[in-house]
């Protein structure tokens, strides 16, 4: 299945400035994983050492937070959209 | 710029510039700005800032940008309101209220727009830009207006009539999202990343926006004839105002404004239809799992607050708590302000006021304590809230006998 991940401005120092990136997986979290094979050092960025998404790290799935889905198990489509966006925004 | 030394996360502590950036782009945490409080401590005091204007600004050595022309519509040093008619009725010796419904746009978001925007302005932005509930959006389209910046303003599409209009009538772009405020949120978020030159108040910006809070707890301070209250209610829809406010007691402490150290008891009001944090604060949790709000109180329905870890510390190191109320407790809530003070507050006050009331019964807040309670909004901008109960007493024919009789069937009522 492939996706496409949206990476935010934070991170494209180690996409080489690219904000969007077809990567195959069958979870999410397959995929997010998978980011780390294309683009070196950008796995620790996202989780932490025990491999759960950083506190500050949100992941949107077709536009819904994963964590009203089932978090890094989430099952992905062909096509679908993931957004990996920093928390801390708005109020 | 004279006293900021840079940027700093607040989790992995890695430094920055002071440029338009809020996240680290190591761990994603949150960026803070970083003073030379020395320097500010040698050159702040009582007399110098009541020397200064009766905005936000009289203490700009505490906020994150040095202008002598900031972008200034008048935020800030709003009446600290001593309300005994509500204390008695709660059994509260010392109560107080801030009334934040008295700035330019009508709510506190004046005071971190004003920093946002002449920060922005100084970094060399033209255009401005926000997620908002509402409020942030009537200040975010006049302060724009005011510095002859371009705006751009995310709203979600089902907020109130009179938040849309009184920010639409400023002439920016009103950009009316099918979604909750979260979605208007992560569309920003990710719209921040492709609109390098938007200032993006409460994303780019942020660091600097966030800072402006600061003012309400200085504000009360000074008002108090600087001296502490000993115990605050204030609403949670981010969580940032809260913590800013513990943060402004600290640094009065800090700069040598107080005489004495103390911590403020800091205790958070959100509505039940949107309670994340309150929902951590009750089951001891480290963890906010974010919720899809469904609340009168559209200027508090974050589902997903960016603070709230934070807020949720502040509340369980100073010994207060974080609670919930329901719709029908904030309806009443706005009405006993209202009734008692004369003062009108929009759904989050009331929310406050409705949390105000629960501490004051179950003993949270102790009689003798001196409490400040944040009246953010005002309620004019959420008239619709009460509008179905609330209306004429009695209609009559224009004629003084129909008068006399109406009066008697009042006295009766």
């Amino acid at each position: 299945m492939a996706v496409l991940v949206r990476i935010p401005t934070q991170l494209r120092s180690l996409t080489g400035g690219q904000g969007e990136i077809h990567i195959e997986g069958a979870t999410v979290g397959e995929v997010l994983r998978g980011l780390e094979v294309s683009n070196p050092g950008i796995g620790e960025r996202i989780f932490d050492e025990s491999g759960k998404l950083r506190r500050f790290v949100n992941v949107f799935l077709a536009e819904e937070d994963v964590r009203f889905l089932d978090g890094l198990e989430t099952s992905v489509k062909e096509g679908q959209v993931i957004s990996v966006i920093p928390a801390v925004a708005g109020g | 710029m004279s006293n900021i030394l840079g940027l700093k996360c607040r989790e992995c502590s890695r430094s920055f510039p002071a440029e338009a950036l809020h996240v680290c782009d190591y761990c994603f945490g949150p960026l803070e700005v970083v003073y030379d409080y020395e320097k500010i401590k040698s050159s702040i005091s009582r007399e110098s800032i009541k020397k200064g204007p009766n905005t936000i600004w009289r203490y700009r050595d505490l906020l994150p940008v040095d202008d002598d022309n900031p972008v200034d519509l008048g935020a800030g040093f709003t009446p600290l309101v001593r309300a005994d008619r509500l204390g008695s009725t709660l059994g509260i010796k010392n109560l107080w209220i801030k009334d934040d419904t008295r700035n330019p746009t009508g709510s506190f978001k004046d005071r971190v727009v004003s920093v946002a925007l002449t920060r922005a302005r100084q970094l060399g932005f033209k255009i401005a830009a926000c997620a908002s509930t509402g409020n942030l959006a009537n200040s975010v389209a006049a302060h724009s207006a005011r510095a002859g910046m371009e705006s751009f303003v995310f709203i979600p599409s089902n907020l109130e009539v009179a938040k849309i209009v009184t920010t639409a009538v400023y002439g920016g772009s009103v950009i009316a999202v099918e979604g909750s405020y979260d979605d208007v949120n992560r569309l920003c978020a990710e719209l921040a990343s492709e609109k390098p030159s938007w200032a993006f108040v409460n994303v780019n910006v942020r660091p600097y926006y966030a800072e402006g809070s600061k003012t309400l707890a200085f504000e009360v301070a000074e008002q108090l004839n600087f001296e502490l209250p000993d115990h605050v209610v204030v609403p949670i829809a981010s969580g940032s105002q809260l913590t800013k406010i513990d943060k402004g007691f600290k640094e009065f402490y800090e700069v040598g404004l107080l005489s004495e150290e103390k911590q403020v008891r800091v205790s958070g009001a959100q509505a039940l239809g949107c309670s994340p944090v309150a929902t951590a604060f009750a089951s001891n949790a480290d963890y906010i799992k974010p919720v899809k709000p469904d609340t009168i109180a559209k200027s508090l329905a974050i589902g997903n607050p960016a603070d709230g870890y934070y807020a949720l510390e502040v509340a369980r190191n100073s010994g207060g708590v974080i609670d919930a109320v329901s719709d029908d407790d904030i309806l009443d809530g706005i009405r006993l302000l209202a009734k008692t003070e004369g003062i009108f507050a929009e759904t989050a006050g009331g929310v406050t006021i409705a949390t105000l009331v629960r501490l004051a019964n179950n003993g949270t807040i102790k009689s003798d304590e001196t409490v400040v309670a944040f009246v953010t909004g005002h309620g004019l901008k959420t008239v619709e809230a009460l509008a179905p109960n609330t209306g004429a007493s009695v209609t009559i024919p224009p004629t003084l006998e129909a008068f006399e009789e109406s009066l008697e069937q009042l006295k009766r009522d």
